[in-house]
């Protein structure tokens, strides 16, 4: 029978179908950072249980990690040094792998697992964060749980999970060389809303994502959880295969060539039946950039805010009109005429080296506007290494940026160290809810090429008038 | 984990969309490595007139006396988006909510609510917005009743509105029953899909570089 991706990534891990329509699932690595992390490790020992399998669990500090200079256990985030040193007990005690505060591979969960080949097309992974779902770009069936299921999943190697339904996403035409993953995905979000990935499985497929390198793909999955989506997925091929090749924890040796012959089997047989199909013809898409609170409130960077859809109900009207307060903006206004205070490159969704180069062309022999914090935090130590070596930290520092150790930083505010008070930033992270990056901050999603042309600029800025 | 057999009580009305676990719990309010003490951070964005401070907001529904002792939420779309942390959940339960009804839910923070003994209900739009209207007469008094059993919400005409939820949810949420538990029972299962999984795909196996 012509079946698709996710339903032979799910067969293959289905250890038995419970009586309910839930499923038993072998879940073959588990991902932590210091946030929950310890809390998890904590309460599972309390309990008197242990981890089952700790050489498949692995934890980060990326969390409330600093991400100044010379850092080490102290942070900004209010009792942030208790959580990095108990994670660190606790992960010795379980005897788990750790990428420790300055470890050389030390970075943000889903920048690091792909780069060290630690998730593998075919495998499963599970971490306590919503945007585990990037991972599946490599073909991984990867997605974000809660405490309680990570310390399920620690003690038992599985979870008890429903089968999501299935929906395909193609992405066809040809894409704009300045139009990247970031803006296919927030178009997609703002096409069908957030809740139009509810329920699903999502793969993601069309000549525009195979196009994409595997970092982009990374991107792309990486918001799918902004779509509401159980996860997504993206057919391995061939450059995935040479992506993984020679990395630390990828196959080696006689296993390399097995799992390679596996992985090729990895994609949707022709005919495979979805349970939702959506075709997004990419011919026309400009730069996009988040105008609102929700990821769906965004519009080609050419555009206006909207007004609000008469149509719409009296809660979604309330809440648009709340949208616009809180940004400080009206329905009519070109996106282009608001100043920003802040510039944001960084995160899970746009911090690996493709997108430092990507905005390293913007800015080279340019500055930041006057009055404009720029910061730039590379996803992980490897990222940062390779970007030095390339000369991009000059860049950015050049151009006026800061350049930070490798962490979430201020992707979300913590309590800790935050863009000010109603500050507006361009920012390259997944999340433009309220007081995400700093109380009542403004926050734009955008590419890492958009934020770095809005920071030149001043306002946010078209990044075809850039490059 | 607390068994949810028939709950009666005072509902809260907040309906909005999107309500993301980060304002149900903000990151800053999570400062003990631990599952408890975060009922006092729980809305803390919304609840309080300044961020860490803790005097109360008078226009925030919590705050407002006729939802003293509220336990029920009724909230807009989505609720529970956003980052997965199980934060929101046991501020919520900390704080005393046993129930949330909503259109939807986020389907991360939904699963987490069933593990900790808070029963997400999904009812229409419309029904939400009859129950807060219904309530807000006079809430302490007009209170929602709630029999998991039955998959009923009694509002306070008497009027019953069905809902749905998984079976395996709703027996974990009867019985009060940790998962992990019940999962291990079935170590043989696992350990024998184990060997001849490793079997067929080994390199998922090997050890750490
Ligand atoms: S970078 Fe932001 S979105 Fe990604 S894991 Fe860190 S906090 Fe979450």
């Amino acid at each position: 029978m012509a079946t698709t991706l996710f339903e032979k990534l799910w067969l293959e891990h289905e250890v038995e179908q419970l009586d309910d329509g839930d499923s038993l699932i072998y879940i073959d690595r588990v991902f932590l950072h210091e946030r929950t992390g310890s809390v998890a490790l904590e309460s599972l020992s309390s309990e008197g249980r242990k981890v089952r399998a700790p050489e498949r669990v692995f934890c980060s500090m990326d969390h409330i990690v600093d991400t100044l200079p010379g850092r080490g256990d102290e942070t900004m985030v209010p009792a942030g040094t208790a959580f990095i040193q108990s994670t660190r007990q606790a992960s010795r005690q379980a005897g788990i792998r750790l990428f420790d505060v300055n470890d050389a591979d030390q970075g943000i969960v889903h920048v690091i697992s792909p780069e060290l080949g630690i998730v593998q097309p075919g495998c499963t992974l599970v971490c306590p964060d919503s945007h585990t779902c990037s991972q599946g770009a490599l073909g991984a069936l990867a997605w974000g749980i809660g405490s309680s299921q990570a310390e399920h999943a620690m003690a038992t190697s599985t979870l008890v999970v429903k089968k999501p339904r299935t929906m395909r996403v193609t992405f066809r035409g040809e894409l704009s060389p300045t139009v990247t993953a970031k803006d296919l995905i927030l178009h997609l979000i703002a096409r069908y809303t957030t809740a139009g990935g509810s329920g699903y499985a999502i793969e993601f497929a069309g000549e525009v994502v195979e196009g994409l390198d595997v970092e982009a793909r990374l991107t792309l999955c990486n918001m799918a959880v902004e779509f509401s989506a159980f996860t997504a997925v993206i057919a391995p091929d061939q450059k995935v295969i040479d992506y993984l090749r020679g990395r630390e924890y990828a196959p080696a040796g006689a296993d390399w060539g097995r799992a390679e012959a596996f992985w090729r089997t990895l994609h949707s047989d022709p005919g495979a039946h979805f349970d939702r199909e959506i075709e997004v013809d990419c011919g026309e898409l400009a730069p996009c950039v988040s105008w609102g609170t929700s990821p769906q409130q965004a519009c080609a960077i050419t555009g206006a805010v909207p007004e609000i859809d008469p149509g719409l109900s009296e809660t979604d009207r309330a809440s648009q009109q709340r949208a616009y307060d809180y940004m400080g903006i009206a329905p009519g206004q070109d996106l282009r005429t608001l100043a920003i205070d802040a510039a944001f490159i960084g995160s899970c969704t746009n911090s690996r080296i493709s997108d430092l180069r990507r905005a390293a062309d913007v800015l080279r022999g340019r500055k930041v506007a006057p009055g404009v914090r720029a910061i730039c935090v590379p996803g992980s130590q490897r990222v940062k290494r390779e970007a030095e070596a390339e000369g991009l930290d000059k860049v950015f520092t050049e151009a006026g940026f800061e350049w930070r150790e490798p962490g979430c930083s201020m992707c979300f505010f913590a309590g800790g160290e935050s863009f000010g008070f109603r500050q507006r930033i361009a920012t390259s992270t997944n999340r433009n809810f309220e007081g995400r990056q700093g109380p009542e901050a403004r926050s734009h999603l955008a590419s890492p090429a958009t934020v770095a042309a809005s920071a030149v600029a001043g306002h946010l800025a078209d990044p075809r008038d850039y490059l | 984990m607390e068994k949810f057999l028939i709950h009666s009580g005072v509902a809260a009305p907040l309906l909005r969309v999107n309500i993301d676990t980060d304002a149900i719990i903000p990151s800053r309010e999570m400062k003990l490595v631990s599952k408890k003490g975060l009922g006092e951070g729980l809305f803390a964005g919304w609840r309080y007139t300044e961020a860490g401070g803790r005097t109360p907001n008078p226009g925030f529904v919590l705050n407002q006396p006729g939802y003293k002792g509220a336990t029920i939420l009724l909230s807009g779309r989505n609720f529970g988006c956003g980052s997965s942390r199980e934060h929101a959940v046991w501020a919520l339960a900390e704080y005393g909510i046993r129930a949330i009804i909503a259109p939807s839910f986020g389907v991360i923070f939904q699963g987490n609510c069933e593990r900790n003994g808070i029963l997400p209900i999904v009812l229409p739009e419309t029904v939400v917005q009859s129950l807060a209207t219904q309530v807000a007469a006079d809430p302490q008094s007009q209170r929602l009743t709630i029999d998991l059993q039955q998959q009923s919400v009694i509002d306070p005409q008497g009027t019953a509105h069905a809902f749905d939820i998984a079976p395996s949810s709703r027996q974990m949420l009867l019985e009060g029953l940790d998962q992990i538990g019940l999962t291990l029972n079935r170590l043989d299962r696992i350990e024998a899909f184990e060997r001849d999984f490793r079997e067929r795909r080994p390199w998922l196996f090997a050890t750490n570089p």
